[in-house]
């Protein structure tokens, strides 16, 4: 190993980064692989379902009526002749949108905030971190609805709406990633040497909050798509002709007495997709070495 | 301790105020009023209507006026159905939501508890891994599947217990608690075996194996209380999170619980409905917050003392 | 009493056996004390552990070998049998007083279960007996501090009622793991002395874990050294301290911090005046006053030793030097120039003349750095080199601080603490600083590495003309490195004075304290204290 010799960088031996780490025992976990292969298969199908999809969305064949799974409508359909695959797909482009897009607005307010709790301290702090305390503290799934009610129904709103109650987490973990960072010797050092704190912001606060971060995503993504799938089995999230997991779900409950196809096929989506979510974080959890989050 | 409950009170009261005058207003933005859909009213009577729901007033004192009554403890009369208020609505449906809530309370604690606690003692093993991915079940198949899968299982194909209903035919309340509660017995699953597990690797955890107290004991009398208070935090949490998190339970099994009444009120716009319900719960999870931080407080000795010397 | 012979003992994982305990072979005597020396790693803590059943299992598996306690065989005993024994005639007391106590329960409650499930006695009487025992440990009023929890003690009250936890049983034989490493050295003090007493007055066996050997010079019996799992050398204590065979033993000896350095010819010229220096942090009520007041001077090219015990404020004050606190009130005067009045450009430029060296090498590295990104950011970052030719100046910097060039693009995870401590030393130096603070640089490692570290800071001070300040709790650690030597007590100078002049003439009584209270000053030849 030692060899004095070595003048130069590039004969040295490279060493294991903490994320080439955390890659390898990731790629142990069978469960969290399993699962990020099912997301990327289903964003994929997702991305490219207008292309794929077996049947156009809207088309009808009322003749047909309601028919269970058959070589020409894999999954069945419903009771309009609506092939469900093709319904299933697109509503999954919205599930997981909401998903996805909900989860980047918590995630934009919540690191934002937590972060400029976390750096300024003192009062600042304070202020901030009670003001979240106090919207943590309010029944949010009430006021999801409410501001369905206030402002209509609309696809927006509720990217808005949902990612605007998620963010306290994200903005509650970023704080305490932050604040322990802060008093971490190496950024003390970073200090000492003189370093401006955009560089230390940018060298050694980031790649080492970024562990907690990328855990919480993927274990919000599940949380917001949940609301999402409760909302519009409510009636009170998204709105026909565009059409949702929950909302699929929603109407197979109705006919699942003669019809089970239509509850089980939008469910098992619901719950693969979930379960690969959740499998995936549980792994990059381990992975990372990321231990409890509340504060 | 009375001053730390005192001051925390004391905090509480500007957030719900901060929460009535927010709804108040929000509500007042939304399009349409109460009378919209329907057909062209006497002008008489439209204005007795304007002047029973304060709508002739400026909104600011409207605003005043509602204080008032909430301070009286009077939520209004409902827009909806004029002949009741809001305070008759909720009191016949809060009961309902607050038994169902019990319930499912009993069910999770019960199964994620023992679940947790169990899986913990042997960590890695089967042990470990067969009631956590029950618990890994119970959190990504959500209620809204979950209940009707139950009704289709055991309400139709094998006919046991009753589909809908609360209180009307023995067993009704057997699914409902089930279903609403089965997420939070995975969460309370998880908790409690982290919670345990952090425990369980604790210093003084050894100190009491060295002394030769016999296992259940060292986890009965030394990690059961350091791993339970996050559960214990959560099971007050979690009580109010069921208070008004029903909506989907209530409204697969046709309950005429307090959750079913604002889904109604929601698609009726029925706004002093919304607003009183809304006011009401968040007054309930304000408290309940409070209850959490307390009682976990209590349950430290070192957090005591400082609650004590505030 | 107790004879353990060829123990050996694994930790069985999927990726192999790894062979913590290695035949291993010693005794204790009834009334003795027989001392394991070691180094983290030397599979001290596990032999101990495992022999009545406390380390985990699996992974952990006694491989052979017997450990013969009254007539019994350990190792043969099932955990019923053991648990009869734990407590009740094998009791034990470790490391951390914060975290081995229960903190859901009080003291009284702790102290008293073990004494109720092993002899089955009424509530009453254990409570009794609770507290004559918590009386002769030496807490004060024990009948009304018994209902305490744990934190509402000191680190050291909580030893000794850790100690009493551990006699209640009247046990025959005491296994002590670090039982003073967490501790100041004042109250190690204490705490050794109670333990020799104790073993005295009820003459019972100790068994006392240590990795440091001038911790037990004045108190073993026997002392066995290990290394890697396996005994190196077992003999009685004067055999050991003056007549060791083995090569590791030696070492261990020579890595004892004895004697001092020869003192330069003092220079007069300061490079940092303070003056009327204060740091106070803000808390819920009143200010915590790390710092009260301090004034004095550190002389160009001096070491200049800041010892005190935990909460003196020593760290504070490096850290104000060189502003990583914010000063409340007072001057600092940096070869003229007020640190405390600088405006950031200023300070950055200040920043190249004075570095800072942490306690632990563990964290004080981003981990996701490599040596050579941690190396080069200062020398860039002040312009010192260019892109084109830092890759040589890191290659040298890394053989100045002693590492493997090798090691380049390695990150900190793949070191060991003394090699970190070394790439930590390296960035400090980087710039080629006057002046460099290094708080308790070598107290988080083992002895051995302990005095290299010091010896490489010794030859870079020469070699750079360094100014130091040497911060720590440890005055013979201090000794070895510095010129002049400032006792600290809760914010406050208690005395300053040249090293010599500092170990032979004393003036307050807290520096005499002090002085006393260095393990092993007994048995180290002509040494401290006037000899």
């Amino acid at each position: 190993m030692t060899n004095p010799a070595i003048g130069d960088l590039a004969q040295t031996q490279p060493g294991t980064s903490l994320w080439q780490d955390a890659w390898l025992r990731l790629r142990r976990n069978r469960l969290a692989l399993v699962g990020l292969i099912i997301l990327l298969l289903f964003i994929f199908i997702a991305a490219v379902t207008p292309w794929i999809a077996p049947y156009g969305y809207a088309q009808q064949d009322l003749e047909l009526g309601a028919a269970p799974p058959s070589a020409a409508h894999w999954l069945g359909t419903d009771i309009f002749g609506r092939d469900l695959l093709t319904q299933i797909m697109f509503g999954g482009r919205i599930s997981l949108a909401v998903g996805f897009v909900a989860t980047a607005v918590a995630l934009l307010i919540g690191i934002t905030w937590g972060a400029i709790a976390g750096y300024m301290g003192g009062r600042v702090d304070a202020v901030m971190m009670r003001l979240v305390d106090i919207i943590y503290a309010l029944p949010f799934m009430i006021f999801i609805i409410l501001l369905m009610v206030v402002f209509g129904r609309n696809m927006l709103l509720l990217f808005l709406a949902i990612g605007a109650v998620e963010w306290l987490t994200m903005a509650r973990i970023m704080r305490s990633q932050v604040q322990s960072l802060r008093q971490q010797e190496f950024v003390e050092a970073a200090v000492s040497l003189g370093l401006p704190t955009a560089t230390i912001i940018r060298r050694h606060l980031i790649p080492n909050a970024l562990g907690p971060i990328i855990v919480y995503t993927t274990l919000t993504v599940p949380s917001v798509m949940l609301l999402e799938a409760f909302l519009s089995f409510l009636g009170l999230g998204v709105q026909p002709p565009e059409t949702s997991w929950g909302l699929l779900i929603s109407y197979g409950a109705e006919s699942m007495e003669e019809y089970p196809w239509l509850l089980l096929f939008p469910g098992l989506a619901l719950t693969l997709t979930l379960f690969s979510l959740n499998f995936l974080g549980d792994g990059l959890r381990d992975a990372l070495d990321v231990r409890g989050a509340k504060d | 301790m009375l001053r730390f409950i005192g001051f925390r009170l004391l905090q509480a009261l500007p957030v719900l105020l901060v929460v009535i005058t927010v709804t108040f207003f929000l509500i007042r933005v939304a399009p349409g009023g109460p009378f919209d859909s329907e057909k062209a009213v006497i002008p008489e009577v439209q204005a007795a209507l304007e002047a029973q729901y304060r709508l002739n007033l400026t909104l600011f004192q409207q605003y005043t006026a509602y204080l008032g009554d909430l301070f009286h403890g009077d939520f209004g009369p409902s827009f909806k159905y004029p002949g009741r208020s809001v305070n008759e609505l909720i009191a016949a449906g809060f009961p309902v939501t607050a038994e169902l809530a019990f319930y499912a309370l009993l069910v999770a604690l019960t199964i994620g508890g023992i679940a947790g606690i169990v899986a913990s003692l042997k960590p890695n093993s089967a042990q470990d891994y067969i009631p956590m991915s029950v618990a890994m079940i119970g959190i990504c198949m959500p209620s809204l599947l979950l209940g009707p899968i139950l009704i289709l299982l055991f309400g139709i194909y094998l006919d046991w217990l009753p589909v809908s209903g609360w209180g009307d035919s023995p067993g009704d309340k057997i699914l409902p608690a089930i279903t609403l509660g089965s997420a939070y017995a995975a969460y309370i699953a998880r908790l409690s075996r982290a919670g345990m597990l952090e425990v369980m690797s604790q210093d003084y955890i050894r100190t009491a194996r060295a002394k030769g107290l016999p296992e259940w004991q060292v986890v009965s009398r030394h990690a059961l209380r350091g791993g339970m208070i996050p559960v214990v935090a959560f099971l007050v949490l979690a009580f109010a999170g069921l208070l008004s998190g029903s909506f989907v339970v209530e409204t697969i099994f046709q309950i005429p619980g307090l959750g079913r009444f604002y889904v109604q009120a929601a698609f009726n716009r029925d706004y002093t409905m919304i607003l009183g319900s809304t006011i009401f719960l968040a007054t309930l999870i304000v408290f309940f917050n409070l209850l959490s931080d307390i009682l976990a407080a209590w349950m430290n000795p070192r957090l005591r003392d400082q609650m004590r010397a505030l | 009493m107790l004879k353990v012979q060829h123990l050996s003992v694994s930790f069985v994982t999927r990726l192999g056996a790894n062979k913590a305990v290695d035949n291993v072979t010693f005794s204790v005597e009834s009334g003795k004390i027989t001392a394991i020396i070691g180094e983290s790693g030397s599979g001290k803590s596990v032999a101990c552990c495992s022999l009545l059943g406390l380390i985990p299992s699996p992974p952990g598996l006694i491989e052979g070998g017997r450990a013969l306690f009254d007539g019994k065989d350990l190792t043969k005993l099932n955990e019923a049998q053991l648990r009869k024994i734990r407590g009740r005639d094998i009791a034990m007391v470790f490391q951390d007083p914060m975290t081995c106590l229960n903190p859901y329960m009080t003291i009284g409650d702790q102290l008293t279960e073990s004494l109720r499930y092993h002899q089955k006695i009424r509530r009453t009487e254990a409570r009794r007996r609770a507290i004559e025992l918590l009386q002769e440990v030496g807490i004060r009023e024990p009948a009304s501090t018994i209902d305490s929890y744990p934190h509402q003690f000191s680190g050291g009250m909580r030893q000794r009622v850790m100690i009493a936890m551990a006699l209640i049983n009247e046990p025959k034989l005491l296994i002590a793991d670090e039982p003073t490493t967490a501790l100041d050295v004042t109250i190690q003090a204490q705490i050794l002395q109670l333990l020799a007493d104790l073993q005295k007055r009820r003459d019972i066996g100790i068994l006392f874990i240590s990795h440091d050997l001038a911790v037990i010079a004045d108190i073993a019996d026997q002392i066995v050294v290990m290394q890697e799992g396996k005994v190196v050398e077992t003999g009685t204590r004067s055999e050991i301290f003056h007549n060791a065979q083995h090569p590791y033993t030696q070492r261990l000896l020579a890595a004892i911090p004895t004697g001092g350095k020869e003192i330069a010819s003092p220079e007069s010229e300061s490079l940092i005046q303070i003056r009327d220096l204060c740091t106070w942090f803000q808390h819920s009520n009143a200010p915590v006053k790390a710092v009260d007041g301090v004034n004095f001077d550190i002389y160009r090219g001096e070491v200049l030793g800041l010892v005190g015990e935990s909460g003196s404020g020593k760290s504070t004050i490096g850290r104000s030097i060189l502003r990583l606190v914010n000063v409340t009130s007072g001057q600092i005067i940096f070869d003229g120039l007020d640190v405390t009045a600088l405006r950031p450009h200023e300070l950055k430029k200040l920043r190249r003349r004075m570095q800072f060296i942490f306690q632990d090498p563990f964290a004080s590295l981003n981990p996701r750095m490599t040596v050579y990104e941690t190396l080069s950011e200062p020398l860039l970052l002040h312009r010192i080199e260019n892109r084109s030719t830092v890759a040589a100046s890191v290659l040298r910097l890394m053989d100045n601080v002693g590492l493997a060039r090798g090691f380049a693009r390695k990150y900190p995870h793949e070191f060991s603490g003394g090699q970190r401590q070394r790439i930590a030393i390296g960035r400090a130096v980087a710039t080629r600083p006057e002046f460099i603070v290094a708080d308790e640089p070598v107290s988080a490692l083992d002895v051995t590495i302990q005095a290299q570290i010091l010896e490489l800071m010794r030859e870079l001070g020469r070699e750079y003309g360094l100014t130091m300040l040497f911060i720590s709790h440890d005055l013979a650690v201090v000794r070895q490195l510095a010129d002049r030597i400032i006792v600290l007590q809760a914010g406050k100078v208690v005395e300053q004075a040249s090293t010599r002049d500092l170990f032979a003439q004393p003036q307050k009584a807290y520096t005499r304290q002090l002085l006393q209270s260095i393990p092993g000053r007994g048995l180290l030849k002509g040494d401290v204290a006037g000899g």
